[in-house]
């Protein structure tokens, strides 16, 4: 490796940029083991079992935008969040009202 | 974190690669944007696929008869360790290592991508010729073929792109181009992995647990 070169500075942000993925990695492995074990084996209901997967999926995309993407709250990086929860605003108006008008037209055909 | 001013979305070169980081924040919040608005479509599919693989099923196959989880779930292992391993290449091309690092890393990506790509295919195949679930059957086939099939062409995208990235490190060298291309095709296949998340969850462990 040439990593003697770098300055001390340098290398320690290395270290401390590489543990920062390998910490993303751990615990995106682990939400992910979560959310198909509670599938595979906890034996909840249905719709138990949705809920929890649902809320795993949830935190496991907070994890990957902060650790892979390097989003977090800091004010330097207004813009970039801005433009996450504006999309997510929008993406949960089109999902939520096309589930809902396709659910309630589906109730009514019947 | 180090120290070094933060100016746009993913991992930043920071000091050592001035070059490089003029012109780096709107480039790459433009590819920001781009990849939010691609985000949208992934939404919008899924509403559709939900809605479709309740009330779609017509005489096909329901989801819980179709899909099982394991196929799905070395899926998953494959595509998040190509989004850390793409990690450690985005680190390779901060600190400048040599270059074969950084290479190294793109190429393990790219196999496990490739890996990601042929396992899809199997799947998609033996759903069709095995299960006599083409697309066609049902509406809930139809929306499961198009919501994971964008995905799987996104990231032969991904790959086609890596290709041509490595030919250009190989053909221009690391200038300071390159590696902002470098830095927007992590940010794309960061987010292939999150929509992958979704597409698990809410495809494959929601329809096994119908």
């Amino acid at each position: 490796m040439s990593g003697d070169e770098l300055p001390a500075s340098e290398l320690e942000g290395r270290v401390t940029e590489r543990r920062h993925y390998l910490l993303g990695l751990l615990l995106a492995l682990l939400l992910t083991l979560a959310a198909f074990a509670v599938v595979a084996f906890a034996g909840l209901s249905g719709q138990s079992t949705r809920i929890v997967v649902a809320s795993l999926a949830v935190i496991q995309i907070l994890v990957h935008f902060r650790y892979f993407l390097h989003i977090d709250l800091q004010k330097s990086h207004r813009d970039d969040l801005h433009l996450i929860l504006f999309t997510a605003l929008i993406v949960f108006l089109m999902v939520a009202g096309t589930i809902w008008i396709l659910f309630n037209l589906h109730t009514r055909m019947l | 974190m180090s120290a070094s001013k933060y100016c746009h979305v993913g991992l930043n070169l920071g000091d050592g690669n001035t070059s490089a980081n003029e012109g780096a924040e709107s480039l790459i919040f433009g590819f920001w944007i781009f990849l939010m608005t691609d985000l949208v479509i992934f939404a919008l599919l899924f509403a559709t696929y939900a809605a479709m693989s309740l009330h779609g099923v017509a005489e096909g196959p329901t989801p819980a008869q179709l899909f099982a989880l394991k196929m799905p779930f070395i899926e998953t292992l494959i595509l998040l360790l190509s989004s850390f391993t793409f990690g450690m290449a985005s680190l390779a091309l901060k600190y400048s290592e040599n270059r074969a690092a950084l290479v190294a890393w793109l190429v393990a990506t790219g196999v496990l991508g490739a890996i990601f790509v042929a396992m899809e295919i199997s799947d998609f195949s033996s759903y069709i010729t095995e299960d006599h679930a083409p697309p066609q059957r049902s509406g809930f086939l139809s929306a499961y073929y198009l919501l994971v099939g964008t995905h799987g062409i996104h990231v032969a995208s991904g790959l086609i792109w890596m290709l041509v990235l490595l030919v250009q490190i190989a053909i221009l060298g690391l200038i300071p181009d390159v590696k902002l291309r470098i830095l927007r095709l992590a940010l794309f296949w960061h987010m292939l992995d999150i929509v992958w998340v979704g597409i698990f969850t809410f495809v494959y462990l929601f329809g096994v647990s119908l």
